[in-house]
């Protein structure tokens, strides 16, 4: 027998981290002129839908035409937002009883009623409420406040129409008290105690026995401010979601009228006024007879949601320049699920496997590979239809709802993470079914298909809410700019921006699907034969 | 790390088919090793699981004394060329010898390298897709010649190939296996591996039937048979016949004896007056020896042929 020497490989075998994979797996994703044209796709649909959303919204010269003077804006300008503290739009417009407070001191109230007005059922009446009925979050009780300008820092303890009493303070801070609906029989008191930066409230139902409702500090307060009684009564706001997405919104204008006795207050005589307008002149007003103050107001002091209520109605917003994500995550999950099913299309998946045998390392590489592609492609899709949003809803004269800074980042990052999870479930799909029709239905059932009939509301709004809190969709949340207050009644609506869960939340239930999906790709990959 | 494949007592079940049933053999370096049966045999089962692609259910695969799915460098230890198609089609050539490079830790020029070695520089840019078969299993080859490695496994690389493909082939697997290294090479065709295996391995229903040189197989396969020339063939048959010989005849004026030594056929043919033109000792083709062996293993047992 002839002795042949070994054959030795000329080859120095080069490292053999993850590194190499994500090399080798890059390599891939980028030699197949399809997958980038597809990726690229991806970005131009889902900025372009954005902007093709953003050329449909209304002039606001013509909403306020259609609306009539009431609401104009200056000279058919920009219209002013009033902004919170934080920066958000508020509604800031009520009755006010008010006296000057130095320094540090309580105002004490008793409230024994609380009375309203509502619209007229009948679409031809008169403008003004003439009903009687009260607005669920008609509001009266006292307030302390920095001063008299819209959007300035407060806070307040108040009877509020069918939810009891609330301690509120700077636009979105809302806190129960005792609950129950004020009347003759059970009258409420309340009591705001200000020490430095603190303001403390307390209520009770007899005047002897007293719970804190809540404390908040207001930084910056001005040594005086203004203290005394408030009452306001927000639009009836009687919408309704149908099929499509329209809201309907009727109703209109609403008053309240509460009466207050045994007030202790520091300060020498109150006067009345308004902060901000009556939104129907003559309305609103105040009379003192024998220590009981009777005061009449409408408007309401809290956030404005946008797509709802007052200037918010046609402004545009975040959520409907990022409209277009949907089909760019259609074109991305298509490209995701066929860069895993293509390896087994030809059964490519061996040549894969033989040249890595660790088969969870090579998934993981894909993972991470188109994941990195998805979050570059949803990072400058978001940042082109915001950009591009901006600057034609400016140039057109049109009008944004303000969104602060940090909430824009969160917006534009959750985006392109809400890519590259979505791509990343696809590929899993991709993995486990093996079959790229069957992948992409299956990812776009999980993914788009809920969201778009939540948004679409094609289904009711209660089914919309599940099909955002379980669905891998719930992961849109991350474009939510503005969260939902439950102390202000709107149809709080996906397609206005609204999710049922908060951004984290919501991303970490795609996040689940998605852990899911791929812990069960590795498990399948590893065990079956390739 | 050693030149071999080591195969042991592989079972594999696919569903109720028994694809292997005790698959045993060794893959010796310095030789081609033809791996041959009938299609459904077994053989690209086998590959597949000493690739580690399959699971097997009993049995060990081992490839240089190792299992393969534990090599960090895969493509230097084995190069392994299963299925020209398993490509992408829209990916260039050169593309999709340059992402199983970077999975190695190895850089474009290698690529570059096994491209000119199997004769396809020039097409190197153009879509794998629109290759042709036989250009396809050039390219297959490349990539498994990548890792430069000491063993090479091809499940039917002659597919598709024309014959002059089929000539290069078979003189590059004669100068891979030349330079020390072990080449294992599928095919259902006998024929195709006639000149260029020096080792087979005959498998049927998921077992080896032979495991043999070619020149003993072939050699066995003859037998103690004569092949015999005559203008007189019903004359002939019957001296022989009568001399206690099993004859067949092959063509109007040929014989193939089979049970009488060439001494005592020409001397009862002298005897009976019967003119004849030729006596040979026949020799059978691989094919032949391979119909035979694959038509009844019986005749053949594993163990009978071993080495």
């Amino acid at each position: 027998m002839t002795v042949i020497a070994p054959y030795r490989s000329g080859q120095r075998p080069g490292p053999d981290g993850f590194a190499q994979l994500l090399h080798a797996e890059w390599t891939k994703f980028r030699t197949v002129r399809g997958w980038v044209i597809g990726t690229i796709v991806a970005v131009v649909v889902a900025a372009g839908i954005g902007l093709l959303g953003t050329g449909s919204g209304q002039h606001f010269c013509q909403q306020v035409a259609s609306i009539g003077p009431a609401r104009s804006g200056a000279d058919c300008g920009l219209p002013v937002f009033r902004l919170g503290p934080d920066g958000e739009p508020v509604s800031d417009s009520f009755f006010f009883v008010r006296q000057p407070l130095a320094g540090n001191g309580s105002i004490t109230v008793r409230v024994t009623s609380l009375t309203g007005l509502l619209p007229s059922s009948n679409p031809n009446g008169p403008p003004a409420p003439t009903r009687p009925g009260l607005q669920e979050w008609a509001k009266a009780g006292i307030i302390i406040k920095q001063d008299t300008g819209q959007g300035s820092r407060y806070a307040a303890l108040m009877v509020a129409g069918g939810h009891g009493v609330r301690m509120q303070w700077n636009y979105t801070a809302d806190t129960p008290g005792l609950p129950g609906i004020v009347g003759p029989a059970s009258p409420r008191w309340l009591r705001l105690t200000r020490a430095g930066d603190v303001i403390t409230g307390y209520d009770s139902a007899d005047g002897t026995r007293w719970a804190q409702v809540g404390t908040v500090t207001l930084p910056g307060l001005p040594s005086t401010v203004q203290a005394g009684l408030f009452t306001a009564s927000p639009d009836d706001n009687q919408e309704s979601q149908h099929l499509g997405g329209g809201v309907n919104a009727g109703g209109g204008p609403t008053q309240a009228t509460a009466v207050f006795d045994h007030v202790t207050a520091p300060g020498g005589s109150f006067t009345g006024g308004y902060v901000g307008s009556a939104e129907i002149p003559g309305t609103g007003g105040y009379h003192q007879a024998g220590g009981r103050y009777t005061v009449t107001g409408s408007g309401d002091i809290a956030p404005i949601p946008a797509g709802h209520g007052g200037p918010a109605d046609a402004a545009a917003t975040l959520t409907s320049y990022l409209l277009g994500t949907f089909a760019g995550l259609i074109a991305l999950t298509v490209v995701a699920a066929m860069f895993m099913t293509a390896e087994y299309r030809r059964d490519l998946i061996r040549v894969t496997l033989a040249a890595s045998p660790r088969r969870g390392r090579t998934l993981a590489a894909k993972a991470v590979v188109i994941g990195a592609v998805s979050f570059a492609a949803g990072l400058v899709s978001a940042i082109v239809a915001l950009m591009a949003g901006t600057a034609i809803t400016h140039a057109r004269g049109y009008y944004e709802f303000p969104v602060a800074g940090p909430t824009v980042v969160r917006v534009v990052i959750g985006t392109a993470a809400l890519a590259a999870v979505s791509a990343v479930l696809a590929l899993a799909i991709g993995a486990m079914v093996r079959r790229s029709a069957t992948a992409v239905a299956i990812v776009i059932a999980a993914i788009v298909l809920p969201y778009f009939l939540a948004v679409a509301a094609v289904v009711p709004l209660g089914a919309a809410d599940w099909l955002l809190r379980i669905t891998p969709a719930a992961g849109f949340a991350v474009q939510g700019p503005y969260p939902a207050y439950p102390q202000v009644t709107a149809i709080y609506s996906a397609l206005s921006g609204y999710f049922p869960l908060a951004p984290g939340a919501g991303f970490a239930v795609l996040c689940g699907w998605t852990a899911v999906a791929l812990a069960g790709a590795a498990w399948l990959l590893r065990r079956r034969d390739a | 790390m050693e030149a071999t494949i080591e195969v042991s007592g592989l079972r594999k079940r696919f569903g109720s088919a028994q694809a292997l049933d005790g698959m045993s053999f060794t893959v010796l370096p310095g030789q081609v090793t033809g791996f041959v049966g009938p299609n459904g045999a077994g053989k690209s089962t086998t590959m597949r699981i000493i690739l580690g692609l399959d699971a097997a259910d009993e049995g060990t695969a081992l490839t240089g004394g190792v299992a393969y799915r534990t090599l960090r460098h895969p493509l230097s230890h084995v190069g392994a060329l299963l299925d020209a198609a398993a490509l992408q089609p829209s990916r260039s050539a050169r593309n999709h010898l340059l992402w199983l490079a970077h999975s190695q830790g190895m850089g474009g020029r290698r690529a570059d390298e096994v491209l000119a070695l199997t004769g396809l520089a020039s097409v190197a840019r153009r879509k794998a897709g629109g290759f042709s078969l036989g250009m396809r299993q050039r390219l297959g080859i490349a990539a498994a010649l990548l890792g430069d490695p000491p063993v090479i496994m091809m499940d039917e690389p002659f597919n598709g190939m024309d014959p002059e493909g089929i000539v290069w082939m078979r003189g590059f697997l004669k100068s891979l296996a030349a330079e020390g290294r072990a080449v294992l090479v599928s095919s259902h065709l006998m024929s195709e591996l006639q000149d260029t295996a020096g080792h087979l391995i005959v498998i049927g229903r998921g077992q080896v039937i032979a495991d043999t040189s070619v020149a003993a197989l072939i050699e066995a396969a003859s037998g103690e048979r004569v092949e015999l020339r005559t203008p007189a063939r019903t004359e002939a048959m019957t001296v022989l016949a009568h001399a206690g010989a099993t004859v067949a005849a092959t063509a109007p004026d040929q014989l193939t004896v089979s049970g009488l030594p060439a001494q005592k056929i020409v001397a009862a043919l002298t005897d009976g007056h019967v003119p004849f033109t030729e006596v040979a000792a026949h020799r059978a083709t691989l094919e032949e020896a391979y119909m035979e062996l694959t038509r009844d293993a019986v005749e053949f047992p594993a163990g009978g042929a071993r080495r």
